[in-house]
C-alpha cells in the first residue's frame, strides 16, 4: 500500500473544564483517534455536536496541539521529520463561520494574499496569485477583490475562504462544516466548486459535517465519531448501505430522507450524549445502545474489521478480525 | 468566470467599497455634539501651540501694583493674579503645560499599557494569568489615591508627575487590551493566520493591532478627561508643576488664599480644566459611538 | 455560596499583599536616604549607621518588608517624622472624619444620582432624559476640588450662609451631628456627592431603561397592571446592581477625598495626605495610603459579597 499523505496516529486531546489536584477535571475532547488518509480521496466525518470532529481537525492541521499521539504528513511525523512550516503549506483548513474566519480589516485580495507573503512570495506575486483564485472560486477579482467581509454574502465570503486555503497549493484541505452555515441552494453550488477543485487539483479532503446526505455525496470513505472516539470508519458506499455500529446505524436511521420507502422505523438516538468529562465505561455509548450485552458496560471494544477497510468499534462484531 | 446565482444578486453597498475609517469619519461627523466638543478640543490645543503668538502679555512678568486686579481692569481682561501678572496670558500659555500633563501620561500608559494587555491576551495561559493578577494589585487602589501616592513619595516635578499618573492609567488600559484582545483571538481568522505558519509577532501586526487598537484607544481617550482633573490636581495639591511655571492647577492652587479679595478671578483656572475635561469627554463618547465599540 | 465567599477572600489575600508590597516601595522610591528627614544634617557616620539599625533600613528588602507587614498587623505604623506620633493613632483619628464626609456624600450621590437616572430611564429621550444624561456628564467630567472653591464663594464667601473651613467652630475637631457641626459638613458633602451622582445616574437610567424592555415588564403592561406595579419591578431589578455601584463609590472616595478636604481644610485622611506631603513625612504617607487602600480592598470584597447574595447568578463557577 502507498504511503498515506496525512494519518493521525493515537491522537489524544484533553481540556481542563476547572478544578484543581485531585477534583481537576478535564473534557477528553479526543481520544486515542487515529486513522489514514489516501492521496486524492475525501474522508467524511460524522458524528454529534461536541464529539470532538473540530478539535480532530485541529489537531489534524497542529492548530491545537495533541496531548499524546502524532500526526504524520507523506510519512514524516510533523515536527520532529518534517518541520512545522513546511507542513503548513501542505494542509490548510477551511472554517465553518465565514465572516469570522476573514479579518474584517483586511480586503479579500489581502485576505488571500497574506498565506504567500508569508511563504516568501512578493507582495506583487501574492496579489497575482489572489486574483486569479478569486476568478477560479467564480468572483470577479475587479468587483470583489477590494471589498471587505461584510460586504459579502456567505456563499461568496466561503469562496474566498477556499481561495485562501488554495492560495498555499496544499495537497490537503480540511473543510470543518464549512458549508453547513449556507443555504441549501448555495452550498450545492459550493459543494461542486470542492468537487471541481478536487479533480483539477488532485486535493485530497477531510470533509466534516453532521449533514449525512452532504457527506455521503461527497465522500470516499466515512468516520463516524462518538465522545471523542472513532466508532466506525469505512468506504462509504458500504458504511452508508451496511452500517456494523448501532451507533452509525442510529444516525442513519434518523437521517431525513424524501423517499417513503428508505425510511427505517428503527426508534432513532434517544437523549443527549453522556457528559464527555465524566464519559461512561466499557463502550461509551452503551448507555444509549438499544442492543448492549454482557461486555458492553465493562470492556472497552476494540476495532473489528467487518469488511475490507471497514472497521466498527462494537462487541457485536467480536468474532471479525482484530485490528487495532 | 464562473457565473454563480450568488454574485448575480446586487448587493446594497456594491463597486465602491467603504474603508471602515471612511464610515467611521461620516459617522462622526453626524453627531453634532462630539463634532462641537472635537472642535473646543481642537481650540485648546491651537490656543496651547501658539500661546506665544495669541497671549498679550508676558505669563511670568507681573507688576506688583496690579496685584489680584479684578477682571475687565484696563490691560488686563482677566484681571491680575497674586503677582500681578496678566490672568489671560498665564491661563492662554497654561494651557501648554495643562494639556501636556493630561494628554502624555493617557499616550504612554495606552502604549505600555496596550502592548501589556495584547501580549497578555493574545499568549493567554500562564502568562495572561500571572501579568493580570499583578496588574489587580495596582488596581486595587482607588486611581487618586495611587497618583498622589507615588507622587507624594517621589516629590513635586512634572517628570514625576508624568510618571505616577501614567502608572495610574497602565491597569485599566492592559485591562481593556487583554479583553479585547482575548475576543479576537478566539475568531476563526486568527487561527486561519495562524494555519498559514505565520508568526505571533507577524499575526500579532497584521492580523490582531488592526482589530484591536481601535476599541483599546477609545477608552483611552475616555481616560483623558480624568487625566486633565488628576493632573491638575496634583499641582494643586502641591505636587506635579512648580511655581512660577503656568498650569491651570497650579494656578488655582496659587490664587485659593485670595477667594477673599477675587473670588471670580481665583475660579478662572478652574473653567478652563473644566472645559477641557468636558469636551475630551464628549469627543471620547462621540468617537465610541463612531467607531461602534459596545463598552 | 459559602464556597464563593470563601474563594473570594482568598482571592483577596494575594491582592491585599500586592498592595502592602506597593505601599511598602512608597518609601523606597523616594528620592534621598529614608533617613535624611530624620536627622540632622552634620550627623555623624555612627549615628547614622545605628539609625539605620534602629529603623531597620540596613537588612535586605525582602526582611525589612515582613518585619514592617509584620508590625503593621499589629497596628504599630510607626511613627510620623512630623509630629512624632503613633501614625496608627493619627490615621485611625482621620478616618472616623472622613467616613462622616464620605458616608455623606454618598448618600446624597446616591439619592440624586438614582431620582436622575429613573426618570431619565423611565421617560428615555424626552428632555427629562437629555438633562439628566447632561448633569451626569457635567458631573464626571467637573473638577470637583475647582467645584468646591465655587461652592465656597458662593455660599460662604458672596452670601456668607455657611461656613468655609473646617469641622466645627472655631478649629473643634471633636465631631457632633448637631447643626452647628453639620454647617461645616454641607458645603463638602455636596460637592463630594457630584462624582458617585453622575455615575449612579448613568448606571440607573442604563438598567432602567434595559429593565423596562424585558418582556416581564411589557407583559405586566399588558396585563394592565398599575405603572406602581411595573416600577416596583423596576425597582427590585435595578437595586442590588446600583447598590454595588454605591459601595464601589464609597470606596473611591474614601480614597479620593483627598482633594475635597483640602479645599474645605476637613481634618479627614485626605487632610493628613496633604500634610505628609507637604512636610515629605513618608511614614505617615505611607500608612495613610495603606489603611485606605486597605478600607477599598476589603469593601470590594463586601460589595462583591453583598451583590452575589442578592442575585445568585453573579455567582461564578
Amino acid at each position: 500500500m502507498n504511503t498515506p499523505i496525512l494519518s493521525a496516529h493515537n491522537l489524544v486531546k484533553h481540556f481542563s473544564a476547572g478544578g484543581f489536584g485531585a477534583k481537576r477535571k478535564v473534557v477528553r475532547a479526543v481520544d486515542d483517534v487515529s486513522f489514514e488518509l489516501a492521496r486524492g480521496e475525501t474522508l467524511g466525518v460524522v458524528g454529534e455536536s461536541g464529539c470532538g470532529k473540530s478539535t480532530t481537525a485541529r489537531l489534524l492541521v497542529q492548530l491545537l496541539t495533541p496531548n499524546s499521539g502524532s500526526v504524520r504528513f507523506d510519512g514524516k511525523v510533523v515536527g520532529p521529520e518534517l518541520p512545522l512550516k513546511a507542513f503548513r503549506r501542505q494542509v490548510q483548513m477551511v472554517f465553518q463561520d465565514s465572516f469570522a474566519s476573514l479579518n474584517p480589516r483586511m480586503t479579500m485580495i489581502d485576505s488571500i494574499a497574506f498565506g504567500p507573503t508569508v511563504h516568501g512570495a512578493s507582495a506583487a506575486e501574492a496579489r497575482r496569485k489572489a486574483q486569479d483564485l478569486l476568478d477560479r472560486v467564480g468572483l470577479d477579482p475587479a468587483r470583489f477583490g477590494g471589498r471587505y467581509a461584510h460586504e459579502l454574502s456567505g456563499g461568496q465570503r466561503q469562496r474566498v475562504n477556499i481561495a485562501r486555503a488554495l492560495a498555499f497549493d496544499p495537497q490537503v484541505i480540511v473543510l470543518d462544516e464549512a458549508v453547513s452555515a449556507l443555504d441549501k441552494s448555495v452550498e450545492a453550488q459550493v459543494l461542486n466548486l470542492l468537487m471541481d477543485l478536487r479533480r483539477e487539483r488532485g486535493l485530497t479532503y477531510v470533509f466534516i459535517s453532521h449533514d449525512l446526505n452532504v457527506v455521503r455525496h461527497i465522500s470516499d470513505r466515512v468516520m463516524v465519531m462518538y465522545l471523542g472516539e472513532v466508532a466506525e470508519i469505512g468506504p462509504a458506499s458500504s458504511l452508508y448501505t451496511a452500517p456494523r455500529h448501532p451507533y452509525t446505524k442510529a444516525l442513519l436511521a434518523a437521517m431525513p430522507s424524501l423517499d417513503p420507502d428508505r425510511r427505517t422505523h428503527e426508534a432513532p438516538l434517544a437523549g443527549d450524549p453522556p457528559n464527555p468529562i465524566d464519559p461512561p465505561s466499557g463502550c461509551r455509548f452503551h448507555t444509549r445502545c438499544a442492543q448492549a450485552f454482557g461486555p458492553c458496560a465493562t470492556q472497552v471494544p476494540s476495532q473489528f474489521a467487518v469488511a475490507k477497510g471497514h472497521l466498527a468499534a462494537c462487541h457485536l462484531n467480536r468474532s471479525e478480525e482484530t485490528v487495532a | 468566470m464562473a457565473v454563480t446565482a450568488e454574485n448575480i444578486v446586487p448587493l446594497a453597498t456594491v463597486d465602491k467599497s467603504q474603508g471602515y475609517w471612511r464610515a467611521v469619519w461620516s459617522r462622526f461627523l453626524r453627531d453634532k455634539v462630539a463634532v462641537c466638543a472635537g472642535l473646543v478640543a481642537a481650540g485648546l490645543v491651537l490656543m496651547a501651540i501658539f500661546a506665544p503668538w495669541i497671549a498679550p502679555a508676558d505669563p511670568l512678568q507681573g507688576t506688583m501694583l496690579k496685584r489680584l486686579s479684578p477682571i475687565g481692569t484696563e490691560g488686563y481682561p482677566l484681571g491680575a493674579d497674586e503677582l500681578g501678572r496678566d490672568m489671560l496670558s498665564r491661563l492662554i500659555y497654561g494651557a501648554r503645560l495643562s494639556l501636556f500633563m493630561g494628554v502624555v501620561p493617557v499616550l504612554i500608559a495606552f502604549a505600555i499599557g496596550s502592548a501589556i494587555g495584547i501580549a497578555a491576551g493574545y499568549l493567554g495561559g500562564w502568562v495572561n494569568t500571572i501579568t493580570m493578577r499583578t496588574l489587580d494589585v495596582l488596581y486595587a487602589f482607588p486611581s487618586v489615591l495611587l497618583a498622589i501616592a507615588i507622587s507624594g513619595a517621589l516629590g513635586a516635578g512634572i517628570l514625576n508627575g508624568l510618571l505616577s499618573l501614567t502608572v495610574v492609567f497602565i491597569p485599566p488600559i492592559a485591562r481593556v487590551a487583554e479583553s479585547v484582545t482575548t475576543s479576537v483571538r478566539k475568531l476563526e481568522y486568527i487561527e486561519a493566520a495562524q494555519a498559514s505558519g505565520a508568526s505571533s509577532l507577524r499575526i500579532v501586526r497584521d492580523h490582531v493591532l488592526g482589530n484591536v487598537l481601535g476599541p483599546i484607544f477609545v477608552y483611552a481617550t475616555s481616560l483623558i478627561s480624568v487625566s486633565m482633573i488628576l493632573a491638575a490636581g496634583l499641582s494643586f495639591l502641591g505636587l506635579g508643576v512648580s511655581p512660577p511655571n503656568a498650569e491651570w492647577g497650579l494656578m488655582l492652587n496659587t490664587l485659593r488664599n485670595a477667594i477673599y479679595v477675587q473670588p471670580w478671578l481665583a475660579a478662572l483656572p478652574g473653567v478652563m480644566i473644566f472645559m477641557t475635561s468636558i469636551s475630551f469627554n464628549m469627543l471620547s463618547d462621540g468617537l465610541r459611538s463612531a467607531m461602534d465599540v459596545k463598552q | 455560596m459559602l464556597v464563593f465567599v470563601i474563594r473570594r477572600i482568598f482571592y483577596t489575600i494575594p491582592i491585599m499583599l500586592g498592595v502592602s508590597l506597593v505601599c511598602f516601595a512608597l518609601v523606597h522610591i523616594s528620592p534621598g536616604d529614608p533617613l535624611v528627614s530624620i536627622l540632622p544634617p552634620d550627623a555623624s557616620v555612627e549615628l547614622q549607621e545605628q539609625m539605620m539599625a534602629i529603623y531597620g533600613f540596613d537588612r535586605s528588602y525582602p526582611e525589612q518588608f515582613f518585619r514592617w507587614l509584620g508590625l503593621a498587623m499589629q497596628g504599630d505604623l510607626g511613627n510620623s517624622i512630623a509630629t512624632g506620633r503613633p501614625v496608627a493613632s493619627e490615621v485611625f483619628n482621620a478616618v472616623g472624619n472622613t467616613l462622616i464626609l464620605a458616608v455623606t456624600a454618598t448618600i446624597i450621590g446616591f439619592t440624586l444620582g438614582s431620582l436622575f437616572g429613573f426618570v431619565a430611564g423611565y421617560y428615555r429621550d424626552s428632555w427629562i432624559d437629555k438633562l439628566a444624561t447632561g448633569i451626569a456628564v457635567v458631573g464626571v467630567s467637573v473638577p470637583h476640588y475647582w467645584l468646591g472653591m465655587v461652592m465656597v464663594i458662593i455660599f460662604s464667601v458672596e452670601l456668607r450662609w455657611l461656613p468655609a473651613t473646617g469641622a466645627g467652630p472655631g478649629g473643634s475637631s471633636q465631631w457632633m451631628w448637631d447643626w452647628v457641626h453639620m454647617q461645616y459638613l454641607i458645603l463638602p458633602a455636596i460637592t463630594m456627592s457630584v462624582i458617585p451622582m453622575g455615575i449612579v445616574a448613568r448606571t440607573v437610567r442604563a438598567l432602567v431603561a434595559d429593565i423596562l424592555q424585558q418582556e416581564f415588564v411589557t407583559g405586566l403592561q399588558a396585563k394592565g397592571l398599575l405603572d406602581r406595579g411595573v416600577l416596583a419591578h423596576v425597582v427590585k431589578n435595578a437595586a442590588p446592581t446600583a447598590l454595588a455601584v454605591m459601595g464601589l463609590q464609597l470606596g473611591y472616595l474614601l480614597g479620593g477625598s483627598i482633594l475635597i478636604e483640602t479645599v474645605f481644610s476637613w481634618p479627614g485622611t485626605g487632610f493628613l495626605l496633604g500634610q505628609a506631603i507637604f512636610q515629605r513625612d513618608l511614614p505617615l504617607l505611607q500608612g495613610t495610603i495603606l489603611v485606605l487602600a486597605m478600607f477599598f480592598v476589603i469593601l470590594n470584597l463586601l460589595v462583591d459579597v453583598a451583590q452575589t447574595s442578592l442575585d445568585p447568578r453573579l455567582q461564578r463557577g
